[in-house]
């Protein structure tokens, strides 16, 4: 049930999402060079199957989807949910009102 | 790979610094510290010269460089506010270290397998018959594949009581969950309560499910009902994702504490 996308790709996604996390320096990364040389290890082996080779697939696969699904939790969170509260001045906007503006300020504040 | 230099701090210890300099001014690195008093080497997170802790105040230290570098670039990813949500491996390092609710491996593991008896994939409805038939394709498979990975049974049931799982197979799991150690019944944990499924969990840990596959089959009522509905992206779509991170990071989490890799090379002889 493991039909996992091919290791290129995988590889490819992870650059992308470090590129989106750190920007045009993302080669000179501590993530870039663990990744990268992940990848080189796990790509030649001697068996047919290899379960570490699988393994590092897999793990590669989870990364990606982490990074991935953060990425997207956060824009998703930042468009729908960043807003905030209104301050008064744009709650009253918001039916029409104006606050009243007292020159003296008012009472209690300071 | 070590760009760095090596720093004395005390007779005892010593610091092999990895330095990569961020676009933005600060300084994240991450720092190998042998001491005497452990078996290897432990790895702590420096950030702008000041070294990560805890919430609880303990130094932050990490079993292996892997997770060390996926957490220092969790922290790499910030920019002007530092948003904890997204740091989810973060989360689950804070929470091993520190163990705030004090629990041992015993509690961990009972409560992990409490969700058994709820378990998503064995929980089935009766109708609509769509659903039905969508539940007995999607989540058989993999029912099927837990009950001969591990020799035992655990069937479903559309009664409201859930299945009725035998002593043997809670003891089963509970065996095979005393094999990880702390730090991975942490992560495992927190991905059976994210999913509400031990099956799904097991499924993602040994390897047979992925990330996307699980979090899939653990919404999959919510997935039938959008697709029968229509999608609503500041909803669905936010707790996919949500779910998706997650449960990525738990899993993340644990396989990169229970393992440890060996590189060996073979001559090839000709």
């Amino acid at each position: 049930m493991a039909a996992l996308s091919s290791p290129l790709r995988v590889c490819r996604g992870i650059m992308k999402e470090l590129r989106a996390i750190q920007g045009p320096s993302y080669k000179k990364s501590l993530a870039y060079s663990y990744v990268m040389d992940q990848f080189r290890k796990n790509k030649v082996t001697g068996e047919r199957y290899c379960r570490a080779q699988q393994e590092a697939h897999h793990d590669a696969h989870t990364y990606l989807c982490l990074l991935a699904s953060t990425r997207n939790h956060l824009i998703l969170h930042n468009l729908y949910h960043g807003k905030g509260e209104r301050s008064p001045e744009e709650v009253a906007g918001l039916v029409g009102l104006r606050l009243p503006t007292q020159p003296g300020g008012k009472g209690w504040e300071k | 790979m070590l760009k760095g230099f090596l720093r004395l701090q005390s007779p005892l210890r010593s610091t092999l610094s990895l330095r990569k300099v961020s676009p933005r001014n600060q300084h994240l690195g991450i720092a190998l510290r042998y001491s005497t008093a452990t078996a290897g080497g432990v790895f702590e997170i420096n950030l702008d010269r000041r070294k990560l802790k805890t919430p609880g105040g303990k130094l932050f230290t990490a079993p292996n460089e892997a997770l060390a570098i996926a957490v220092a670039t969790e922290w790499d990813a910030q920019r002007d506010t530092l948003k904890f949500y997204t740091m989810h491996l973060t989360t689950l390092c804070n929470t091993a270290l520190d163990n705030p609710t004090e629990r041992n491996k015993d509690q961990m593991i009972n409560a992990s397998l409490k969700f058994l008896e709820t378990d998503t994939v064995c929980y089935r409805v009766e109708e609509p018959p769509a659903l039905v038939e969508l539940q007995k394709n999607e989540w058989d498979p993999v029912l099927h594949w837990i009950e001969n990975r591990y020799n035992v049974n655990i069937g479903s049931s559309s009664s409201i009581l859930g299945p009725d799982i035998p002593e043997a197979t809670k003891d089963t799991f509970r065996q095979h969950l005393n094999s990880y150690n702390f730090w991975s019944l942490t992560g495992l944990e927190y991905v059976i309560t994210q999913l509400k499924s031990v099956v799904l969990t097991m499924g993602i840990i040994d390897r047979h499910l992925s990330v996307e596959q699980a979090v899939l089959l653990s919404r999959l009522e919510e997935e039938y009902q959008i697709r029968r509905w229509g999608n609503v992206e500041w909803a669905h779509d936010y707790d996919m994702y949500e779910l998706r991170a997650r449960t990525a990071a738990g899993a993340l989490f644990v396989h990169l504490t229970s393992e440890s890799s060996t590189v060996k090379r073979k001559l090839l002889q000709d």
